[in-house]
């Protein structure tokens, strides 16, 4: 009989990286159907283009460098999806296959894999396609084919919104996976409930975009039409949740979400752009060691040196 | 803002034998008494080769202050006296002993006679008692307190937080009347004005026991804690009992308390009424491999094999063996190892229990900060560990990680942090004590 000796503790909780991951997965399956819903099945085939072309980036780059191949731990399927609920149902495949091998090669592998990556892989994914494709990348189309312009834009140019209704069940024109406010929130209550993430960020994130734009705007309607436009709730509990590059105390999760609350409203109001919430991200994504550094925790009966 | 509580982690309780009182195995063919089963200097063998021995007869003496002495714990003759290594990592002599199967009682064993204080902390030390919550330290050297008005409550640990194990279950069930006896010791050689039994809100009929016992006493009270693991350590019991912390490198007295395992508490009873030093142990026998699950009381020195045969031997292969619990438990490389005075449980684990899980990348999800029980960060830890800043380490303060083991039981990668932490706190220590010999040598 020949034991196994190892140091304790010799049992481990059941939550695996791979089963998180499938969380996050499960929990954007809400804002996958709306999208289909909304948009039609052309949302599926960007889904799967995404999240195939994700998978297969990782899984040649592991072969190819010789590194024991992770695509089994999900986590290019979720950056797979995420990239896809950031694009626009009309995206020609090609530049959305080229955005997740944008997200999963030079942001994610490049600097070391899971878990090493300073910046949200599937959010450079979409700057990098924003900024090259900038036309495919606004082309909003609705159900019926006809184009039109997104709250943001429109509220930017002063015209007239959907109603608030329509607002939270996503029938409006942006990108597939950002509209449906209410399958994002279904989500996000799956993430919390199965302690994926934590509420810090999202709400200290929407919370800021919230007073803020009822601040600046002078109104709550205002106000709400603001925190349900746009990719705010997509990148609130999506992407501004991402572990690697967010910070892993709830204190400097907390500061975190109302930095990138701050700097959406800034970008919203007086940039160039209509949408922030990407931007945003990746600007607090590069802050994130330093939160950290200002956010450790106190040792229980620590005595300072 | 104060935190209300500390945290920790939900572990499965696999109390399986928390209904099954303990029974006595017998007398075992052989036993093996290493001369340290406690924290301190190893004790010294009386005896020799060839000499005949009696149950209870004092076969080693205290090597130091922070030591205990050793009694036979079966009657016959001592074969040899020999080297073994013991779960530290140390060689330490054994005195191993073969049975006549007679279990003759020492003729000298006789109850201590006490008068004071003085007489109280002599009878611990000739008990050969030491903490038997698992760290095994001495209990007369815990409890020789100068001043006594310093103690503001003495806490009866039996919160019991590790899984499967249910020894101290069974001592609050099978003998409440030695912990109350051991409590009132205290009150009336400590002068104790105060005493709590902690317990886990997963043994209600331990709480129910308690609270019946302590109705008639005055200074005495139950305190019910949630079933969360590490609810038993020792800061942790201090702070959800009186909200009192105790700082880093200082002893729970200097926060006013004292923690006293609720066995040991009884063995101190048992020991003042007959006279019968720790030649016993009750301990669980558990785990897939068992076929019998079952609380065993047996002779110290009892080779684990003879106990787990005396549960009906194995239904699967073992492939992982502890002593102890699975969070904190230490594995064993053979079933020759003695059962020691600190062994609560021995576990056999099978192949699916026992199954190494591989490590991957950490994802930085913060879950082994979120759940350390002294706000420590593993992850960082880990990360100047990896880089060997000692500096950093220090200053993280992983020399105050009570190894509990949440960070690695939660983390989703499987990343070994406890022993990461283990390993640094070695490093921390060394740098520390240079650092303050340096400042020392300045002066």
């Amino acid at each position: 009989m020949s034991l196994i000796v190892s140091t304790s503790p010799h049992l481990r909780s059941r939550t695996d990286t791979a089963s998180i991951m499938r969380d996050v997965v499960i929990a954007l399956v809400p804002a996958v159907i709306a999208a289909v819903v909304i948009f039609g099945l052309r949302s599926l085939l960007v889904v799967a283009v995404c999240v195939a072309a994700a998978v297969l980036t990782e899984f040649l780059y592991e072969k190819g460098c010789k590194l024991p191949v992770t695509v089994g731990d999900w986590s290019a399927v979720v950056t797979g999806v995420i990239l896809a609920c950031n694009l626009p149902v009309t995206i020609p495949l090609w530049q959305a296959a080229f955005g997740s091998i944008v997200a999963i090669l030079v942001v994610k592998q490049l600097f070391g894999g899971l878990g090493r990556n300073f910046a949200n892989p599937a959010i450079v994914g979409r700057i990098v396609l924003f900024l090259s494709f900038s036309k495919t990348m606004t082309a909003w189309v609705f159900p019926d084919a006809v184009s039109t312009a997104t709250p943001l834009a429109v509220m930017a140019a002063g015209g007239k919104l959907p109603g608030l209704l329509d607002m939270f069940l996503g029938v409006k024109g942006g990108c597939l996976g950002e509209v449906s406010v209410l399958a994002l929130l279904i989500g996000f209550v799956y993430l919390l409930v199965r302690q994926v993430i934590t509420w810090h960020t999202p709400v200290a994130f929407v919370g800021t975009v919230f007073v803020l734009s009822w601040l600046l705007g002078g109104d709550v309607l205002y106000a709400l039409n603001q925190i349900m436009a746009g990719g705010l709730m997509l990148g609130a509990v999506f992407m501004a949740t991402d572990y690697a590059t967010t910070p892993s105390t709830n204190s400097g999760r907390l500061i975190f979400g109302l930095g990138c609350g701050i700097l959406t409203v800034l970008i919203r109001q007086w940039g160039s752009y209509a949408e922030g919430v990407s931007f945003a991200i990746l600007f607090m994504n590069i802050l994130t060691p330093y939160i950290s550094k200002w956010t450790r925790t106190k040792p229980f009966g620590g005595v300072k040196a | 803002m104060a935190q209300r509580k500390l945290h920790g982690v939900h572990v499965p309780h696999r109390k399986h034998t928390a209904d099954l009182a303990a029974v006595d195995m017998g007398c075992p063919a052989m036993v093996t008494i290493p001369m340290s089963m406690h924290i301190g200097a190893p004790a010294k063998p009386l005896v020799k080769a060839g000499d005949t021995v009696t149950v209870g007869q004092r076969i080693a003496e205290v090597g130091g202050f922070v030591s205990s002495p050793v009694h036979a714990s079966v009657s016959g003759k001592v074969k040899r006296i020999e080297d073994v290594l013991i779960s530290s990592g140390r060689k330490v002599p054994a005195i191993v002993i073969e049975s006549d199967g007679l279990m003759t009682r020492c003729p000298d064993l006789k109850p201590p006679v006490i008068e004071n204080q003085a007489d109280f902390l002599q009878a611990l030390t000739d008990s050969g008692i030491v903490g038997l919550g698992g760290a095994g330290f001495p209990t007369q050297v815990k409890l020789t307190v100068k001043n006594l008005s310093q103690i503001e409550a003495v806490i009866v640990n039996g919160a019991e937080c590790e899984p499967y194990i249910t020894s101290d279950t069974r001592t609050m069930l099978d003998n409440p009347k030695l912990v109350l006896e051991g409590a009132r010791l205290l009150q009336k050689y400590l002068e104790v004005k105060r005493i709590i039994f902690a317990i886990e809100d997963n043994k209600p009929q331990c709480i129910a026991k308690m609270q019946e016992m302590c109705r008639q006493e005055t200074g005495m009270e139950v305190a019910s804690l949630p079933a969360m693991y590490p609810q038993g350590g020792e800061k942790v019991l201090i702070y959800h009992t009186i909200g009192r912390v105790v700082p880093e490198g200082k002893l729970p007295l200097d926060a006013g308390a004292i923690v006293i395992n609720v066995t040991t508490l009884a063995s101190i009873a048992r020991y003042v009424r007959y006279g019968i030093p720790l030649v016993k142990k009750c301990v669980t026998v558990d785990g897939g491999a068992v076929k019998t699950p079952k609380n065993v009381i047996a002779p110290i020195g009892t080779p684990m094999a003879d106990v787990f045969a005396f549960c009906d031997g194995f239904v699967k292969e073992p492939k992982k063996v502890l002593y102890g619990g699975p969070m904190m438990g230490i594995a064993v490389p053979d079933l020759n190892q003695p059962i020691l005075k600190n062994t609560n449980a021995i576990l056999a684990l099978d192949e699916e229990e026992a199954k190494l899980p591989p490590t991957t990348a950490c994802i930085k999800c913060g879950r082994c900060i979120a759940h350390c029980p002294l706000n420590l960060m593993p992850a960082e830890i880990e990360a100047a560990y990896e880089r060997q800043d000692v500096e950093a380490l220090a200053e993280l303060k992983v020399n105050i990680c009570m190894e509990c083991g949440c960070c690695s039981f939660i983390c989703p990668a499987r990343r070994p942090l406890v022993q990461t932490n283990k390993l640094a706190k070695a490093q921390v220590m060394a740098y520390l004590k240079a650092k303050q010999a340096k400042e020392a040598a300045k002066k």
